[in-house]
């Protein structure tokens, strides 16, 4: 545990792996939010603009941490990572600034309107400040899956004399097609997030009969959204990102499927450990032919084994990847499975009162945010040795100039602040959600001064 | 086209020390001017709705650094690495302070939040002023463009310095007072009262201090780097950059006096950008100079990004800045006319 290169690995790792459990909320609430504004503008129903409220809170509150977690991981590429930031930074320097400049200024600006603005604003000025948050938080996303797509397949770059890339086409960079399927995959996976805390939201609102009007407004677009995000999670956008991976890491298919052998006619592993040092999987359950067809759309197609590539050239934590890439695809069909059945209760009109299901939709909402976390292991693990894939291998990209104690010490101090985050998370959250959304001003509408006047405005 | 990106990042970062730097400096003043819970909450109002974007510059010219030059990004990261972490922590205990105080009416929790504001903010403020008294003095860069300083080292500067020497802890200082005026200038603007009061009695008091400061700063300067002085020998036209950092002091002073708290912050914005001017203007064509061997000084040649980069960076740098402009006038045009009606809702600060 002194090596240097583990220190900053797994510092990049936490960090940013804690940083991303908020934007995915907050990037699948977005649209969630101007949803329920737009339901809001259409039916005149104001129950709605108080769902969009409710979850602006808890937007809010996953905003600031998202925030204030995302500054290191921009300064961690200089930090951490400085050989890889003079390597390629004339080029990912692009997007990387281009966030900052189209998104940030965007989505703060708007923010603040969208946030505490509302009384001061018409209705559809409202719904214009939620739409460009909107627009902000995904185009941020755009332009850091722009980047990690780079990593994983460069495009419009050029060496230059001093061993360097630099930029050669800005529009192959931005419009790479890896980014596009990455970003839409990615994004469908972020909704799945939001869709599935809201239906849990209100899934426990039904189950303890509290704001029940309310609690049916998120189960049912949480419901209808998660099936949705669900679906084009696994097609077109997962397929096509599958592909990209065969085609261009075949490698990291392998080691995805810990594939050991060149074979036509590979199958799916379904179940199973992988076991590196005897090189077989342990206990398995596999589809026959089916990893064939799934990435060339033939059942008797080769696919390439790990013994086809040199050693030095897998990815180094084969069982971790294995098992992220199969937690991901997993986790991935139960979202299917569970949101099907849900928009079928749904439908027929079953759903707030079946309280197995409400119960299911409950429990559920942790599993979001661990597939979307094993998702990202998987592109980020598949990509190893690599940090540039096929030009720049990780052991030459960090910063040599910072010793593992001082990486510890970050770390730890990492390791201590994320926790007192995540006791203030938990807590705040927990708050708002026993608080719930506002109540139905009724038939005795009261003036909103004396509503604002009780403990509802905390913010 | 280097020269120009040295100056779009100077200016992004004097911008960032503008607007975060009354905010920082509201911080660091909260626990002693603000007495009361009232007040507390009216300083953060003051703040409150600013901050996040204030802090967005930051990000921007962070980001527009690394694309412009990621040779300087990557050595002055790496070897900064200890105060950039502690900075990273700062900023993170000052942004929940700043949040999550009113989240809960509780008098322990908001006084612990309070502290954690105030505490994180005149430390940020101290390690920002001790990082830029790094950039002039020089770090003991090598051959291959990296370094790396411990905190301290002898204290003494010298070819192997630590982040903290006298010389930078001056630097510091010189920081912690110029926002202490600067964000209790802001806090006078925004404020009426006893509070008002107050904030320009500590503001009053800081002026001779960061008048001090500045001129022990200045000859320290040039004390221990004659050659600071090279390029306004070259361009004599630079010698305006000091005429406006002692001509914005002392308008400073008679601005407070006449109880012209918006003339007083013009002034305390105008001595920032010439205290940050004189010295990008000092360094230049160095951005981080080597206290080892001058040879091994990084500058905008050896550390800027590809010619194509930068050109296709200047056409989108443009747009979105003209957005960006785009969205405050926006803003602004939405609350124009309102504000009057309903001051004081809104923020539940």
């Amino acid at each position: 545990m002194d090596s240097a290169l583990l220190i900053h690995r797994l510092h990049f790792a936490f960090t940013v792996t804690y940083h991303y459990l908020f934007p995915q909320l907050t990037m699948g609430l977005a649209l969630l939010i101007v949803i329920l504004k737009t339901l809001a503008l259409k039916t005149k129903d104001e129950s709605y603009d108080r769902a969009a409220r409710f979850w602006a809170k808890i937007f809010g509150i996953n905003f600031i941490i998202g925030v204030v977690t995302g500054i290191p991981m921009e300064f961690q590429f200089g930090t951490n990572w400085s050989h890889f930031s003079r390597y390629a930074g004339g080029v990912i320097g692009q997007t990387l600034a281009m966030e900052g400049v189209f998104a940030f200024f965007l989505e703060s600006t708007f923010l603040g309107l969208f946030l505490y603005g509302e009384k001061r604003l018409t209705k559809t000025q409202h719904w214009f400040a939620a739409f460009m948050v909107f627009v902000g938080s995904w185009l941020s996303g755009y332009f850091i899956v722009a980047t990690d797509a780079w990593m994983q397949h460069p495009v419009g770059y050029q060496r230059v004399a001093d061993g360097s890339v630099q930029l050669s086409s800005f529009w192959q960079l931005v419009l790479n097609p890896w980014a596009w399927w990455q970003y839409a995959h990615n994004m469908s996976g972020a909704v799945i997030t939001g869709a599935f805390v809201m239906s849990a939201v209100g899934a426990f609102y039904l189950l303890s009969r509290e704001h029940v009007q309310q609690g049916r407004i998120f189960v049912r677009v949480g419901v209808i959204a998660a099936l949705i995000a669900s679906v084009l999670q696994v097609f077109p956008t997962g397929d096509a990102q599958g592909r990209l991976v065969a085609r261009n890491q075949p490698v990291t298919l392998a080691a995805m499927e810990a594939l050991w052998e060149t074979q036509p006619g590979a199958p799916l592993v379904i179940i199973g450990q992988p076991n590196v040092p005897e090189q077989k999987i342990d206990n398995p359950i596999v589809i026959p032919k089916a990893l064939s067809f799934l990435t060339w759309r033939r059942w008797n197609a080769e696919v390439k084994g790990l013994n086809d590539v040199p050693k030095q050239d897998w990815p180094d934590s084969i069982p971790l990847l294995y098992f992220s890439y199969h937690v991901m695809v997993g986790l991935g069909t139960i979202f299917i499975a569970v949101s099907v059945i849900a928009a079928f209760l749904l439908w027929r009109q079953q759903l707030y009162n079946a309280r197995w299901m409400l119960w299911i939709l409950l429990l559920l909402f942790p599993l979001p945010y661990i597939a979307n976390t094993a998702g990202w292991m998987t592109a980020e693990l598949g990509r190893q040795p690599w940090l540039v894939y096929g030009l720049l291998r990780t052991v030459d990209g960090y910063s040599k100039m910072v010793s593992a104690g001082n990486a510890w010490f970050s770390f730890l101090g990492f390791l201590g602040m994320y926790t007192v985050l995540s006791i203030l998370f938990l807590f705040l959250v927990r708050r708002e959600i026993e608080h719930g959304p506002d109540p139905d001003p009724g038939p005795l509408a009261q003036k909103p001064g004396v509503v604002a006047a009780g403990p509802v405005e905390v913010r | 086209m280097s020269t120009l990106w040295f100056m779009i990042v100077a200016v992004m970062v004097a911008v960032y020390v503008l607007l975060d730097g009354f905010d920082i400096g509201a911080g660091a003043v909260h626990l002693f001017i603000a007495k009361n819970d009232a007040e507390r909450r009216l300083v953060l109002r003051a703040i409150g709705p600013v901050w996040d974007g204030n802090e967005v510059w930051l990000l921007a010219a962070g980001g527009t650094l690394y694309f412009a030059f990621p040779l300087l990004y990557a050595s002055s990261f790496s070897g900064f690495y200890l105060p950039l972490m502690m900075v990273l922590w700062l900023l993170m205990l000052r942004g929940i302070g700043i949040e999550f105080r009113t989240h809960i009416q509780d008098a322990v929790w908001k006084s612990f939040f309070d502290v954690i504001f105030g505490i994180s903010s005149i430390l940020l403020a101290i390690f920002f002023g001790a990082a830029l008294g790094n950039v002039v003095r020089g770090v003991p860069l090598q051959a291959d463009g990296y370094f790396f300083e411990p905190l301290w080292t002898n204290w003494r500067v010298g070819a192997q310095n630590g982040i903290l020497d006298w010389y930078t802890v001056i630097c510091g200082l010189v920081a912690l007072a110029t926002l202490v005026v600067h964000g209790s200038l802001y806090l006078a603007i925004k404020t009426e009262g006893d509070l008002n009061a107050r904030a320009r009695k500590v503001a009053g008091w800081f002026w001779p201090v960061q008048v001090l400061l500045t001129v022990v700063s200045l000859i320290a300067t040039v004390y221990i780097l004659p050659h600071v002085l090279n390029n306004y020998s070259r361009w004599p036209i630079g010698y305006l950059v000091p005429a406006l950092v002692i001509g914005s002091l002392i308008y400073l002073y008679y601005a407070h006096s006449k109880r012209n708290d918006k003339g007083a912050f013009l002034a305390s914005c105008a001595y920032i950008v010439g205290m940050l001017v004189g010295a990008a203007f000092a360094l230049y064509p160095n951005v981080l100079p080597a206290s080892t061997d001058s040879s091994f000084s990084l500058t905008i040649y050896n550390t800027a990004a590809g010619a194509h980069g930068l050109g296709v960076g200047f056409v989108w740098w443009t747009i979105g800045m003209i957005l960006a402009l785009g969205y405050f006038i926006f803003v602004y045009r939405m609350f124009r006319g309102k504000v009057k009606l309903e001051e004081g809702s809104g923020h539940g600060y």
